[in-house]
């Protein structure tokens, strides 16, 4: 009886990278599109316009603030829901990829009427928010809060609520997998070593999920920078005042200026890759992804 | 003396029911019993890391059923060693007694002297990366001794090393054994490794623990 000689594996690699290629194309082809349309001259164009400036700066000063409150709350999320038993476990995990799934502008809905319609203690959320930064203001006259806004919405706190909405379910995904990649046991033995559950994270899980955490951080960052919907609805889009570099885009488009928009466009693109590039580097370290 | 009274764990489908067992102090103990028999569900229970549904614990004339893993004074050496990543070995080996609050040149002398004896100096400056799995259990080990416990749990320590690794690991757990005269439980699903490393052997089967 003849064996028979196994088919050759030149079909199964010629499928597999026609298929992972030609979406790599359609990416690098919307590059060279957004490449091909703009110009240094306008970027620089774009970089002198006083309004794209300072949206640029308070895209950076949102984008930071989100990406540092989402790792505040990813990392403890993401610990409890990797590391412990509780009821209902998989209801909170599934609630908390809820943003990621929604549509942004349900997100944008959903936060303006939950700050304007939802009522507690007689006030909306809003008048709360109010009152408390009044409070806070009369308190504390010549604190650098005296500069913070009146209230959230159609303000500055909602770019920030907006993003963060989106971008903290990101942060706790990456923080789950992260201390899903972590054995246990470490932390057992360091209970036995003498520490409490505070010792044992802070001394020896923390050190281990640092690269999860600037990953999540990261990605946080770079998901802030790519909201739109939520801002639009929440925040609005007023030149200079709730302007952050996706409405800028809108903005341009909506005035007929779209070299500008194709030119702030490129500066979002290359800030993105930067930091796409970077967590693909963290994650390669410590295997993350 | 180590003292498991009626001690009963459930863990999903898997139960052990009314578990005894006695360990004389400074006596080395070995527990065998085929995978999946629940040893290392006992010795996780010996050091509260896993909880019994009834019976006592006993350590050293202490009840420590209720207390937390910190408060039983014990070392543990897990399967594999499974060590620190991101600390030096010498990290890693003074973290017990530096937890415990020794001072730092005490912790460091401990150190010294626990990797004189597992002969493990040259690795004191390393991170575990890379280390070998007879290196790894010997760290694991050092590490589990540093704060001069009264009882050592160790989880099948030779299970991930070759012939030779073996005889010398089994040789130099027996002379830290006889220098400190700490007690130890060491569990194997080896009859060879235990009637070598024994004072008394224990076998789990089917739930029911017996003196081999």
């Amino acid at each position: 009886m003849n064996n028979k000689k196994a088919p050759s594996d030149i079909p199964f690699y010629a499928a597999m990278w026609a298929a992972g290629g030609m979406y790599f194309v359609l990416i690098i082809s919307l590059l060279y599109a957004d490449a091909s349309y703009t110009s240094v001259a306008s970027i620089g164009e774009a970089l002198q316009d006083k309004s794209i400036r300072a949206s640029i700066w308070l895209t950076m000063q949102t984008c930071w603030i989100t990406a540092v409150l989402s790792i505040i709350v990813a990392v403890p999320t993401g610990y409890i829901l990797t590391r412990f038993k509780f009821p209902l476990k998989r209801f909170f995990d599934s609630i908390i990829d809820i943003p990621i799934v929604l549509p942004p502008l349900v997100i944008g809905l959903s936060l303006l009427i939950l700050f304007n319609q939802v009522i507690l203690f007689d006030k909306t959320i809003e008048q709360l928010c109010a009152s408390f930064l009044n409070s806070l203001r009369s308190m504390l006259p010549n604190s650098p809060i005296f500069d913070l806004p009146t209230g959230i919405t159609y303000k500055v706190p909602a770019i920030i609520l907006a993003q963060f909405t989106v971008s903290c379910a990101f942060a706790i995904r990456t923080m789950r997998n992260t201390f899903e990649s972590l054995d246990p046991r470490q932390e057992n033995v360091a209970l036995t070593l003498g520490c409490n559950r505070s010792k044992a994270f802070w001394k020896v899980v923390l050190p281990q999920a640092s690269f999860g955490i600037m990953t999540a951080g990261i990605l946080a960052w770079a998901r802030a920078l790519g909201e739109f919907g939520p801002i639009l609805v929440f925040a609005g889009a007023t030149r200079g005042k709730t302007e952050v570099l996706a409405t800028t885009v809108f903005l341009e488009i909506s005035i007929g200026n779209l070299e500008g928009a194709v030119a702030v466009s490129f500066l979002m693109v290359s800030a993105a890759l930067i930091v796409l590039v970077m967590v693909r580097l963290l994650g390669s370290k410590k295997r993350v992804w | 003396m180590v003292s498991l009274q009626n001690i009963s764990i459930k863990l999903g489908s898997f139960t052990l029911d009314q578990v005894s067992m006695e360990i004389p102090a400074s006596k080395y103990c070995v527990l065998m019993g085929s995978s999946g028999s629940g040893k290392t569900t006992i010795i996780e229970a010996i050091c509260g890391l896993r909880k019994i549904r009834s019976g006592k614990i006993i350590i050293n004339e202490i009840d420590v059923t209720g207390l937390r893993p910190s408060d039983r004074y014990l070392g543990y050496v897990p399967q594999e060693g499974v060590l620190f990543s991101t600390m030096t070995i010498r990290e890693q080996i003074a973290f017990g007694p530096l937890v415990r609050g020794w001072n730092k040149r005490d912790a460091l002398e401990r150190t010294e002297e626990l990797a004189s004896s597992l002969e493990i100096e040259h690795l004191l400056d390393r991170k575990p990366a890379g280390l070998s799995g007879g290196e790894a259990q010997r760290v694991s080990l050092a590490r589990a001794l540093a704060s001069k416990p009264n009882l050592v749990c160790l989880d099948e320590p030779l299970s991930a090393l070759d012939e030779d690794n073996r005889e010398m690991a089994c040789s130099l757990i027996k002379k830290l054994h006889h220098q400190e005269g700490f007690t130890v439980l060491h569990i194997t699903h080896s009859a060879s490794e235990a009637s070598l490393m024994g004072d008394l052997v224990f076998r789990l089967s089917d739930g029911v623990l017996n003196p081999a």
